[in-house]
């Protein structure tokens, strides 16, 4: 970012620099309050846009009860799995595409392109294999994160240090000495960065086939109130369920030490 | 060194890894007609490559395809007309863009896919809840992208630009905007790939439209071989999707 906006945008920031946190509260503020007007007007649909206040006693209401934390409990055990299956073999894979050049060259591009299609579409087909239990979702989300965490892996193991694994190599370290002294700790903040888009990635992955067809999780009880027309109740699911997914990047990226880049 | 370059070993990795895909694909026959795994689950491989044509015959996939690619266009057009003058009001406005930055990061991480029961409820079963969610999906990174790549214009534009004594709207239509148009590209792409995910994975899940639907549907139906026939047709347009676009975007740089 060598900007052209360098100076220009430094100067306007010193003039404006006590703006930035009155900015966001001023939008937050508007926002909110375009909501409850929107809300109070009756321009739309009964019940679509809720008013604030129904929302937030729908959250309270769905926080209070014992339903929605035994569904949470699905749900995160399901992406838990999930992430331990995709997670494990990704990684694997990763290491073996990383660790040979000719490996890499051979079969990485298949797993670059496969990376951005739309995963949910193979749900039929984990239906089949896995059943309309909480296997075809784990499935789902072992899919889906399995491509992000490989690739991560694989270009981890490309950007190690040589000098470390000849400092590893003149100590005459083992095997297992070389991967648990050299290569894990050189290779944890980019897997870790690819663990926590692999997270997010399995969430999503899981939670979508819960609302295709499921009797559990959070993504049902999304669907259970889309078709009782619960909108209060789905506004707080949603709430809920981003504050979930912000949570588990916050958990998963501290643990990543925040010492990479992008 | 050029001889080097284009000897048949440069291509040998290429080629060992369309024979791994070509043996995974024979050992999954053999092991179907040896009866070791369940036709009622996995389809011959042959069946799926010979139900292509009846796709393109009884189930037209072309014109499915061309719903989604239709779809997939509006809502590029409403990525970009939405997208560029965010990024570049956000860019105009340093105070703004400090303010909401991270906001839009987190947004382009959030699954936001997850809101498509709200907007199903909001415009219906239609191809509008589709476009938005393909819309939405593509915003924060085309928006990131367009205040990326006006930051980076050289010092040397705009100092020619000032000489010219240039006003601000002329300094970005004449001169910021086509410099980080290979930037802004870029953006473009991204978003595109993740409308494209979000906008076949909502027809599949809300049973509506082109090529998503045709995938539901055929599940529904138990046409197994049809159902892998057309999820390997998606996964194919949607590698030659990247692919193409990727080496547009390379293109792009050169000439930049």
């Amino acid at each position: 970012m060598a900007s052209a906006d360098g100076m220009k945008g430094r100067a306007r920031a010193a003039g404006a620099g006590i703006g930035v946190m009155q900015v966001r509260i001023v939008l937050l503020v508007s926002l909110l309050a375009a909501w409850e007007i929107m809300a109070r007007s009756g321009l739309l649909y009964r019940d679509v846009v809720p008013p604030l206040e129904t929302i937030g006693w729908a959250l309270v209401v769905l926080l209070s009860s014992q339903a929605f934390y035994w569904n949470l409990g699905v749900t995160i055990a399901e992406v838990l799995a999930a992430l331990a299956i995709g997670g494990s073999v990704g990684f694997m894979t990763g290491v073996l595409l990383g660790g040979s050049r000719f490996f890499g060259r051979a079969l990485e591009p298949y797993i670059y392109y496969l990376g951005p299609t739309p995963k949910i579409i193979f749900f039929p087909i984990m239906i089949m294999w896995f059943g309309v239990g909480p296997g075809s979702k784990i499935a789902m989300g072992a899919v889906s994160c399995f491509f992000p965490i490989a690739l991560s892996a694989a270009a981890s193991m490309r950007q190690i240090d040589t000098v470390l694994i000849r400092v590893g190599r003149s100590f005459r370290a083992n095997g297992w000495q070389m991967a648990m002294k050299i290569y894990l700790p050189a290779m944890r903040p980019s897997v870790m960065n690819g663990i926590r888009l692999g997270l997010g990635i399995a969430i999503i992955g899981t939670l979508l086939a819960e609302t295709k067809l499921s009797n559990r999780g959070i993504g049902y009880l999304i669907m259970q109130a889309y078709s009782i027309f619960d909108m209060p109740r789905m506004y707080a699911l949603l709430i809920t369920l981003f504050a979930f997914a912000i949570g588990a990047n916050a958990i998963v990226g501290r643990f990543g030490g925040h010492t990479t880049g992008k | 060194m050029r001889a080097a370059a284009i000897s048949p070993a440069r291509f040998l990795p290429a080629l060992f890894g369309l024979f791994c895909l070509f043996c995974a694909v024979a050992v999954v026959e053999g092991l179907l007609r040896a009866g070791l795994l369940n036709r009622f689950i996995v389809p011959l491989p042959t069946e799926v490559a010979g139900s292509f044509g009846r796709l393109f015959g009884e189930e037209h996939l072309l014109a499915r395809f061309l719903t989604t690619v239709q779809e997939t266009f509006y809502a590029m057009a409403i990525l970009a007309l939405i997208g560029v003058p965010v990024g570049t009001l956000l860019y105009q406005v340093p105070v703004l863009r400090k303010a909401t930055e991270t906001w839009i990061s987190a947004l382009a991480s959030a699954p936001i896919v997850l809101m498509y029961p709200l907007f199903l409820v909001i415009f219906g079963r239609s191809a509008a809840t589709i476009i938005v969610m393909g819309v939405i999906a593509g915003l924060p990174p085309l928006i990131l992208k367009t205040i990326e790549g006006l930051s980076g214009t050289r010092q040397s534009l705009i100092n020619v630009g000032r000489s010219f004594r240039l006003t601000r709207a002329q300094m970005l239509t004449k001169i910021m905007l086509p410099a980080a148009l290979p930037t802004i590209f870029v953006g473009l792409r991204l978003g595109l790939i993740f409308a494209l995910i979000n906008i076949v994975g909502v027809e599949f899940l809300i049973n509506f439209g082109g090529l998503g639907q045709l995938i539901n549907d055929l599940a529904e139906r138990y046409d197994m071989p049809g159902m892998y026939a057309t999820i390997v047709f998606v996964i194919l347009v949607s590698v030659l999707f990247f692919f193409v676009t990727e080496r547009l975007e390379r293109w792009l740089r050169r000439m930049a």
